[in-house]
């Protein structure tokens, strides 16, 4: 880590040299996990200021990449989803000291402010489902939580601090239309969220209501603007405050791939089944009904897949105690 | 008063055919087959719940043990999710590297799934080419990161071992040798009587249910489907070379034998040229953190490995082990359909059916 | 061997053939022990591997090795099989063939039995192994091997009728199914042996043959991979060893068929080459149709058994009886055979 440090603070020449290396890694939220896209705002915030100056607050043990403040500041901006805002919040601190890592409240700062900046982008671009799911749904994740209070904030920062606007993904008039399609064909509030995940090149994710799932499903699998044929995987995760399942779909003409969440809770996990819509379900819903506990209303045959029939209990829940250690 | 009565026939978890501990729950009348239930589940091992409490270098030799027939795709699949998230970049040598090997292991493991159908189909010699052929492809995975099975070889941001003095030149001349073994095996076995009568018009499907049934590769392939990642959503640096993709008509068994033959090929030339643009030097792992915690967020990558689509989910918390690690795994998919295909044939073509789909069971059951 | 025969019965005659049968029992462990030697070795370079090495010189004696290992392993009989039946079953399929040995001619004064329907003898025997392949099947109690019972007997008996059939096509050029007389007919050069004028009989005389020796590609009864493993499921040790010796003699008996019938016997391709004794002729043909036997079973898939009953009633018997036409238009217009 030390060492890095010291890499990263060298001279200007070498900083311009480390710059150019890192500009072909430059990306979006690679790197140490919560401050980079903190880093990538004040960066891109300091640049035009002190172009030539060294890297402000050097990060600890983070790769040289993410030092490069000058040209690669553009990319690294327009790569991350959050708009360069918040300029004020730790532009002052960086400029200042150099040398030594970041406390455990600078990160967690940067942290809220990259959740804030994102919030407050999905509340400009999303309409407001994004700003209706932030508010009306319950405290599911800290995350939505922080989001919301955080988007009352980054909105007011965000309109004085946004110099460079971010580029739009070409998936948002995508992700656009699949909220309003799915809110005209299926029920006003069948789309809960609808967000770009930023880590799968902008994958449109969209968490549905369950009771609206099955109708949703085949919404998205028969309309000719969707035409999700193809069922490429069903996911189950279990947040321990909520369970989820997750399906990707393909739409094998256009190439795109979509995202869809269905939300169910801890206690009576039920999630309808759409094995009537995509066959390949049939074996993936049992896998997770086997593992995770989440009942599918619907499978033709919902039984354990994977453990043998007596098993008691479901492994992969966070809470899974076994039976019998020994075993 | 005469009465017939359904046969319940159990075939396996131990059978020499069934490719694994697979067993096939199988109601017959007379020689037609009735019901057929699939259970799997003998080799599950708890890989993903493992993966909750590894970090990412560490679950890659678990990856290994997944589709054990093609362990390079599934290093592969799970360094790719986190150079994602991370927003990594891998040298180009790595890359190259990388390129190589998945596609040597693609050669590999068509050959065994080619000397085990026929095998299986009654032909005792083509196994042994084919088992001779693949053992100079272990022997040259051997010489690069010291195993012949489970190689634990990619890490996230590159590789672990950077290719010994010569090895570029041996697998040039085994590139060479293996093309004129493929003429020869085509020779020997693809115009056989019969061969061909064996598989010719068994087990056919139409790209409708392939789709439905979120078959991928040669299974998805043979119906007419055009559809492989590697063309489709191209990964690692296949885009820069020249190969087709090799489609069936009628989605029988012939046609999957032909994709996966024809495969074969391609990898031969997608080599060719790999191994004439490999760069002389450069590094083998690139910028990588030394705690890797990608961001919070998730993520699902799929790749082309030689069963079909291959994929990787992970959640993350930000942390150094993931909060979920899901594979999608091809093997699970495509051996739903076997009900569906065997319900209504005769018994006797079980095994070159079941064969045909291509199963790992290592895979199946994670 | 005439002057055995043309003896009185008595009890030194009965210790001629005693000792006469003792010495063909022991050529035929020879040969099937070297021929299982011999499959293994040749199979084994035709997958690019050697075959076995390791037990004896060049693995000469890997077969003894096996047949001992046999020997010793335990005798088990499943609990609900029918004993007296599972015990009969490989006694009754291994004696048939050694007694169908008894009227093959090895040379002009070499044979057992001077039999006039030689030929039909054979066929008449090699039914009763049928019968012991069934027994074992249902002896069993094991619903695979009641299975594949059963479809080795269906093969056996729908390839006994074009074997027959292509034969009678040998017949009428001969005159006669004495195999000597058949043999003695086919003098000359090679051109003038059976497998020319009789080239259709002689495809359909070998598909048939190696459906009957139940080997590839026609060996569902015995295939590992196939879900119904066979009638010898049940059997281990020695009793398998009885199963697997029968088909060995049958081999040889159907090799020496061939060679008689169709080959030429013990004459010699050119009758300058007369001076080499015929058994040695006889020998070298045998041997060649062994190793063409092997060769296909290293080559060829295997046929499924819808398939190859098909193969049996719709292609090779309007073959054979195409085969008769063939040669009886053969005789009357152009003077075949004599």
């Amino acid at each position: 880590m030390s060492e890095e440090q010291k890499q990263n603070n060298t001279g200007p020449a070498e900083v311009e040299a480390k710059a150019e290396a890192a500009q072909a890694g430059g990306q979006s939220g690679g790197g140490a996990a919560q401050e980079a896209p903190a880093e990538g705002a004040p960066k891109a915030a300091e640049e035009p200021a002190e172009a030539p100056q060294q890297p402000a607050a050097p990060q600890p043990g983070v790769e040289p990449k993410h030092t490069a403040a000058s040209q690669p500041a553009g990319e690294a901006q327009q790569s991350a989803p959050q708009p360069a805002e918040e300029p004020s919040q730790p532009a002052a601190a960086p400029a200042a000291k150099e040398k030594r890592p970041l406390t455990d409240e600078e990160k967690e700062a940067r942290r809220q402010a990259a959740l804030a900046a994102r919030a407050a982008k999905l509340a400009a671009q999303g309409g407001e489902a994004a700003g209706a799911a932030a508010g009306t749904r319950p405290a599911a994740g800290a995350r939505a939580a922080a989001g919301a209070r955080a988007a009352a904030g980054g909105a007011a920062a965000g309109g004085e601090g946004a110099q460079e606007p971010p580029k739009p993904s070409p998936n948002q008039p995508k992700l656009d239309r699949a909220v309003q399609l799915l809110k005209e064909l299926v029920a006003e509030d069948a789309v809960e969220e609808a967000s770009l995940n930023p880590f799968n090149d902008d994958m449109p994710t969209l968490v549905i209501r369950g009771e609206h799932w099955p109708k949703a499903a085949e919404t998205l699998r028969d309309h000719p603007e969707f035409g999700f044929r193809y069922l490429r995987n069903v996911a189950g995760v279990d947040y321990e405050t909520h369970m989820e399942v997750v399906y990707h779909l393909l739409n094998m003409d256009s190439g795109d791939t979509y995202c869809v969440k269905v939300r169910t809770n801890r206690d009576h996990p039920s999630v309808p089944s759409v094995v009537s819509v995509w066959v390949t379900a049939d074996w993936q819903e049992r896998e997770i009904y086997d593992l995770l506990g989440i009942a599918f209303p619907g499978h033709p045959d919902l039984r354990r897949i994977m453990l043998p029939d007596d098993w008691v209990g479901h492994p992969l829940r966070k809470d899974y105690v076994p039976l019998d250690p020994e075993v | 008063m005469i009465r017939t009565e359904e046969l319940l026939l159990n075939v396996g978890p131990q059978h020499p055919s069934t490719h694994g501990v697979l067993r096939v729950v199988v109601k017959l009348d007379g020689e037609i087959i009735t019901h057929v239930e699939p259970v799997i589940g003998y080799l599950h091992r708890g890989t993903e719940k493992l993966a909750e409490s590894l970090n990412y270098t560490q679950i890659i030799p678990y990856t290994d043990r997944m589709d054990y027939l093609s362990a390079m795709t599934n290093n592969y699949v799970l360094c790719y999710a986190v150079e994602k998230m991370m927003g990594i970049e891998v040298p180009e040598r790595a890359e190259f590297l990388r390129l190589i090997v998945m596609e040597l292991q693609r050669i590999a493991s068509h050959l065994v799934w080619w000397g085990t159908y026929l095998l299986d189909i009654g032909a005792l010699s083509p196994f042994l080419f084919a088992f001779n052929d693949r053992e100079r492809i272990l022997q040259l995975f051997n010489e690069l990161c010291g195993a012949r099975l489970t190689y634990n070889y990619m890490r996230v941001g590159g590789v672990k071992w950077d290719a010994p003095e010569g090895w570029i030149d041996k697998v040039k001349a085994f590139v060479k040798d293996m093309k004129g073994r493929l003429d020869e095996y085509h020779n020997l076995v693809s115009g056989n009587e019969i061969f061909l009568a064996r598989v010719k018009g068994i087990g056919a499907y139409d790209a409708e249910t392939a789709i439905r049934y979120g078959l991928s590769g040669a299974n998805l392939r043979c119906t007419g489907v055009k559809w492989d990642l590697r063309k489709n959503e191209p990964y690692c640096i296949y885009d820069r070379f020249d190969f087709d993709i090799p489609v069936g008509q009628n989605g029988d068994c012939y046609d999957r034998y032909y994709v996966r033959t024809e495969e074969i090929r391609q990898s031969l030339r997608i080599l060719e040229q790999a191994l004439e643009q490999f760069p002389p030097e450069g590094e083998t792992m690139g910028k990588v953190p030394r705690a890797i915690r990608p961001p919070a967020g998730e993520v699902y990558v799929r790749i082309e490995s030689p069963r079909g689509e291959i994929g990787c989910y992970i959640v993350s918390k930000g942390k150094a082990e993931p909060y979920r690690l899901k594979f999608r795994r091809p093997s699970f998919v495509n051996l739903q359909i076997l009900p569906k295909l065997l319900v209504g044939e005769s018994m006797t073509n079980l095994v070159t059916i079941l064969g045909g789909i291509d199963i790992v069971l290592g895979e199946v059951d994670c | 061997m005439q002057w055995l025969w043309d003896q009185p019965p008595s009890w030194i005659s009965a210790v001629w053939f005693t000792l006469g049968a003792l010495c063909v029992l022991g050529i035929v462990i020879f040969f099937v022990t070297y021929a299982i030697y011999f499959e293994r070795k040749v199979i084994g370079w035709m997958q690019f591997r050697k075959g076995p090495n390791r037990v004896g010189p060049f693995g000469l004696l890997q077969t003894v090795a096996d047949v001992a290992k046999l020997l010793l392993k335990e005798d088990t009989i499943p609990a609900k099989a029918d004993r007296v039946l599972f015990i009969m079953a490989p006694a009754l399929a291994f004696i048939p063939s050694f007694a169908a040995l008894a009227i093959i001619p090895y040379g002009m004064n070499l044979q057992f039995a001077d039999v006039n329907v030689g030929f039909l003898y054979y066929v008449a025997l090699s039914g009763v192994t049928t019968i012991a392949i069934v027994t074992a099947g249902w002896a069993s109690n094991n619903k695979y091997a009641l299975l594949g019972g059963m479809r080795s007997a269906a093969q056996m008996i729908s390839y006994e009728v074009p074997l027959v059939i292509s034969v009678v096509g040998v017949a009428m050029m001969t005159g006669s199914l004495n195999l000597r007389e058949i043999v003695l007919a086919q003098e000359g050069y090679f051109w003038n042996w059976n497998f020319l004028p009789q080239i259709v009989g002689f495809v359909v005389f070998l598909v048939s043959a190696l459906a009957e020796l139940n080997r590839t590609p026609f060996d569902l009864p015995e295939a590992e991979s196939e879900l119904v493993a066979g009638y010898h499921t049940e059997y281990s040790g020695f009793r398998f060893a009885f199963f697997m010796l029968a088909e060995y003699v049958y081999l040889y008996a159907i090799a020496c068929l061939t060679t008689i019938l169709f080959l030429g016997g013990w004459n010699p391709p050119l009758p300058q080459l007369a001076f080499i004794p015929g058994i040695v002729w006889f020998v070298l043909k045998f041997l060649a149709v062994v190793f063409f036997v092997f060769w296909v079973r290293a080559t060829f898939p295997r046929l499924r058994v819808d398939q190859l009953m098909g193969l049996a009633w719709k292609a090779l018997l309007p073959l054979a009886m195409l085969n008769i036409f063939i040669t009886a238009a053969g005789i009357h217009w152009f003077g075949w055979g004599g």
